[in-house]
């Protein structure tokens, strides 16, 4: 039985029937794991033991005749940024190759509440930093749908579509959880900034980071957010609000419902491919009911200039403690202190990334702090005043999540070129709102995702839409083929 | 030749009495053994967060109202960015544009003369961790070791405007500034463990000049004294450069306590670019109008108050009292000790003289004193009630200093109650009388100087014991 390919909502009703036990589950995963592992490259590092353990707790738990909460026993995959306790956290960096965690995140806490099984630690870009894996030190991951093609920023939606977690953790701080999941075909959902706790997720931009996760349905999606927003106490953004219950929200409703259409999204930078696929969406929606508006958020030009010197500036302050001192790669030949830092830095940083904490350290300098850091927050309260204004006329909004396709790997891009990609995810880490993305096409055997961003807190919302749209097409129901050339 | 007048503004480093660090739950203790007190936040593990401890602000405001300061309302952290291998997060959280506190002051008095001292700002950020050397610095050492224990440690840091005209003006400064922290019970003060800490901006300008001169920075003044030293180096130092047509440079500069120098760090141009900006991991803090009047309601008597209170009540001079409230304990020790003190007077002769030689010479504070107020004030009654002369008292004194006694009790089992008794002294003047006729003689010609030698006679024979001032009468009135 290849139990790695249903969701958690499905797999948890088979574990509560006694159909399958979690041990068959998980040991389903590590062999579709060993059979497609070498071509996908999804981990970095697995804890099949401790994930065997975990399993049998909950078996025991299930013969004893005990309830099981809905993620108890279902194998997920976390992005390598997220701490388990005495796991290594690499962030697929050289500097942190090695270093284990010596806390659980606030969501692995909350994960180890609902017994989950944690199967290991997924790919990445290195600290997150760029829109593929090409720089991780674990080398590049592939996607499923096409060996030859790149996973997006990091390799757990690809390892949840090759069927190698039912689901998995991400953080998204520029659509590096939303893109991955639309270049594979799966559901990515970033929730409200502060509505998950960030402790224990390493830092990359602390004012854009959230976690959300990556499923093969909406119905996941939901039930994941249950398990892991709420107030942490030990991180100081995150919400004080009532959760609610948000498989409440999947429902197939959406009369009435105001979809806006940001014309910046559907521009001549977008492939037309994506758009037209996009469009059938749009059409779909229509026919279910809901009232298309079309809408403006002016200021998108600017949000990916915008995003990267925020994110840069908050970079060089966050990467600064991997100095070699307390932790990580350290030169062991330097004749100084100071040597030591810089020369630990040199080589434990991969070359993006010290592009990006030059590019971080310049904007704050003396001198520049006002024209590029002050400028780029105010651009960044114009952005957030866009969606606001648009939310006026609509109650989400629907774009493509991805201008492009997942791009083949010998494809020539101009650095600048590649960070402008990130312009239709962006937007909403810039302003802090809850987006999740979709499948909703195929071009030339590619996955296409489509976007749709709430209001602050308004996760339900966006769920009710993608459910809706979900439960009204197949496109979440197609299976990477693991074709094509690695 | 040019007169040059000396500009001198302090900044302040003071470490918070809280139990917890600014930004976790670890303890804040002083003196553990290394890296004992740290956890993942002081450690700038990856994925660790800071949470502000609220009693951090609490006690901003209160020095902040103690310190006459204007509270703003709005406050946010900012990171302040340098690479230092004490700084586990390699930047520091710290206030830029938006203190907690701005628009103080300080009234000093030196040589009789009083003066405002203004306070431009005071900003809440937390402490570095300590770097332990194999050799004298990191750069001559073949390794240093890092403890974090003070990692975190909640500071205030209070800017004073460019104010002070001299190393004594500096210095009463600092000790106002102290006594008032140490009365709003915000910092233990301890200069030595690194508690208070003091940096000096000083410049010089000619007379007359509208425009301040350049001025060096020197840090690690960790002792009042090396303040002192310190700004009359680089007054001296600045002089010279300035007289000999020079300029000086804008640098940091180190104060070399052993060789009585301040040494170069680094020159303006080596300055640290801090690269500031919002920290993103906390929120913003709305202080309410109920919390500062809260903490404004419940502040302790200053040290200003107090000195006013003690002339008032005690009659005592404003020097005296002025010493006596500079140290938080020694008014403390003061206030218990007149509770049953029949003279408060006596009470601050022995503080202000004996007790303080003491507490010098042995290089300890009041606080560590083991003699009890108690017994000082039955000291001084019984000084007062004629049972002892102020010599043998001094004799008690220097018993009780060896283990803290009931004066009483010391005054007996070393028999020097004082002899009041007129029949005992009478025998004894007419006995010296007796003995000593060319002295009587002497006196009686009109050599008035005689009877000091008789009244010495006469204590020898009581051992010091008999009441000097009866001495002095009957012998005059049995002469005559």
């Amino acid at each position: 039985m290849d139990l790695f390919k249903y969701t958690a909502h499905e797999l948890h009703e088979k574990l509560v029937n006694k159909e399958i036990t979690a041990v068959e589950l998980v040991n389903s995963v590590y062999a579709r794991i060993d059979e497609v592992e070498e071509q996908v490259n999804a981990y970095i590092s697995m804890s099949k033991e401790e994930a065997l353990a975990q399993a049998e707790k909950v078996d025991a738990k299930i013969a004893a005749g005990e309830a099981i909460a809905p993620l108890a026993g279902i194998p997920v995959v976390f992005k390598d940024n997220i701490n388990i306790t005495g796991q290594v956290t690499s962030c697929a960096s050289k500097m942190l190759n090695g270093v284990s965690a010596i806390f659980d995140a606030h969501v692995t806490e909350n994960l180890r509440k609902e017994d989950a099984v944690f199967l290991g630690k997924a790919n990445m870009a290195e600290f997150s930093i760029g829109n593929t894996t090409d720089n991780s030190f674990f080398g590049a991951a592939h996607n499923p749908w096409n060996l030859n093609c790149v996973t997006g920023g990091c390799a757990t939606a690809a390892a949840v579509a090759a069927g190698e977690a039912v689901w998995a953790l991400a953080s998204d701080t520029s659509g590096d959880l939303r893109q991955p999941a639309a270049y594979a075909g799966c559901v990515g959902l970033k929730p409200t900034y502060g509505r998950v706790s960030r402790l224990g997720l390493a830092a990359y931009a602390s004012s854009m980071d959230q976690i959300g996760a990556v499923t093969k349905d909406v119905t996941d999606a939901a039930t994941i957010l249950n398990a892991i927003c709420g107030k942490d106490d030990r991180d100081s953004t995150s919400w004080e609000v009532e959760t609610p219950d948000f498989t409440q929200a999947l429902v197939q409703d959406v009369k009435g419902l105001r979809i806006g259409v940001p014309k910046e999204y559907f521009g001549e930078n977008v492939d037309a491919k994506i758009k037209a696929e996009v469009e059938k969406a749009i059409a779909q929606y229509k026919e279910l009911g809901a009232e298309i508006v079309e809408v403006s958020l002016p200021h998108t030009k600017y949000a990916v200039r915008t995003f990267y010197v925020i994110a840069n500036g908050e970079a060089g302050a966050n990467f600064a403690r991997y100095d070699g001192v307390r932790y990580g790669y350290r030169n062991m030949e330097a004749q100084s202190a100071s040597d030591m830092t810089a020369r630990s830095r040199n080589e434990g940083f991969g070359e993006e990334v010290k592009l990006r904490l030059l590019f971080g350290t310049h904007v704050l300098s003396k001198g520049y702090y006002e024209n590029y850091y002050v400028r780029a927050m105010k651009v960044r309260t114009l952005i957030r005043n866009d969606f606001e204004e648009a939310f006026k006329q609509c109650d989400v909004l629907l774009t493509p999540t991805t201008p492009v396709l997942a791009e083949a790997y010998n494809t020539e891009m101009d650095a600048f070129a590649k960070y402008e990609l990130d312009f239709t995810t962006v937007t909403a880490n810039l302003a802090g709102l809850p987006a999740i993305t979709v499948p909703c096409g195929m071009v030339d055997g590619m996955p296409v995702g489509m976007q749709l961003i709430g209001k602050v807190l308004d996760e339900a919302t966006i769920l009710k839409a993608a459910y809706t749209f979900e439960q009204a097409t197949d496109f979440h129901k197609a299976m990477a083929p693991l074709g094509g050339n690695k | 030749m040019t007169k040059y007048i000396t500009v001198i503004g302090l900044e302040v480093h003071a470490e918070l009495k809280t139990k917890s660090k600014a930004f976790c739950s670890c303890s804040t203790e002083f003196g553990g053994a290394p890296n004992t007190h740290i956890c993942p936040v002081c450690l700038g593990m990856p994925g660790a967060l800071p949470v502000l401890n609220e009693q951090v602000v609490e006690f901003a405001i209160r020095a902040g109202l103690a310190l006459n300061c204007e509270i703003k309302f709005f406050n946010k952290f900012d990171r302040k960015n340098y690479f230092y291998p004490d700084l586990s997060k390699n930047y520091q959280i710290s206030q830029f544009d938006k203190p907690i506190c701005l628009a103080g002051h300080i009234d000093i008095n030196v040589d009789g003369e009083e003066k405002r001292i203004g306070i431009t700002r005071i900003h809440m950020e937390e402490d570095a961790g300590k770097l332990v050397h194999s050799g004298g610095s990191i750069s001559t050492s073949d390794f240093s070791a890092v403890d974090y224990n003070r990692a975190g440690v909640p500071l205030i840091e209070i800017v004073s405007e460019p104010d002070m005209r001299s190393a004594e003006e500096a210095r009463a400064y600092l000790e106002n500034l102290k006594a008032i922290l140490e009365y709003t019970d915000v910092c233990d003060c301890k200069m030595q463990e690194g508690s208070l800490r003091c940096d000096a901006n000083i410049s010089l300008m000619p007379e007359g000049a509208t425009e301040f001169g350049t001025r060096a920075e020197v840090k690690n003044l960790n002792s009042f004294r090396a303040l002192v030293r310190a700004i009359e180096y680089e007054v001296e130092r600045q002089k010279e450069i300035l007289e000999k047509g020079g300029q000086v440079v804008q640098e940091t500069r180190t104060w070399d306590d052993a060789n009585g120098k301040t040494l170069s760090m680094r020159s303006k141009e080596e300055a640290h670019d801090y690269r500031y900006f919002s920290e993103p991991d906390l929120v913003p803090v709305e202080l309410d109008d109920a919390w500062v009047e809260r903490i404004r309601a419940e502040l302790p008597e200053l040290p200003a108050e107090r000195q006013a209170r003690l002339m008032e009540e005690f009659g005592l001079s404003k020097y005296d009292a002025s010493i006596i409230v500079a140290s938080k304990a020694m008014a403390e020790y003061f206030d218990e000790a007149v509770k049953t003190a029949q003279d408060a007077k006596g009470v601050a002769n022995w503080l202000l003289g004996d007790v303080s030689a003491y507490l010098n010479n042995a290089g300890i504070t009041i606080s560590e004193f083991k003699v009890t107020p108690a017994h000082l004030a039955e000291l001084v009654n019984l000084t007062k009630e004629g049972v002892l002369s102020s010599k043998l008292a001094k004799k008690v004194f220097a018993e009780m200093l060896k283990e803290d006694r009931a004066p009483k009790a010391l005054v007996k089992e070393l028999g020097l109650e004082q002899v009041s008794d007129e029949d005992a002294i009478m025998k004894l003047v007419e006995e010296t009388i007796a003995e000593n006729p060319q002295s009587v003689a002497d006196f009686k010609a009109g050599k008035e100087r005689a009877i000091g030698f008789l009244v010495g006679q006469i204590m020898k024979k009581s051992k010091g014991k008999a009441n000097p001032t009866m001495v002095q009468a009957m012998l005059k009135d049995k002469l005559q």
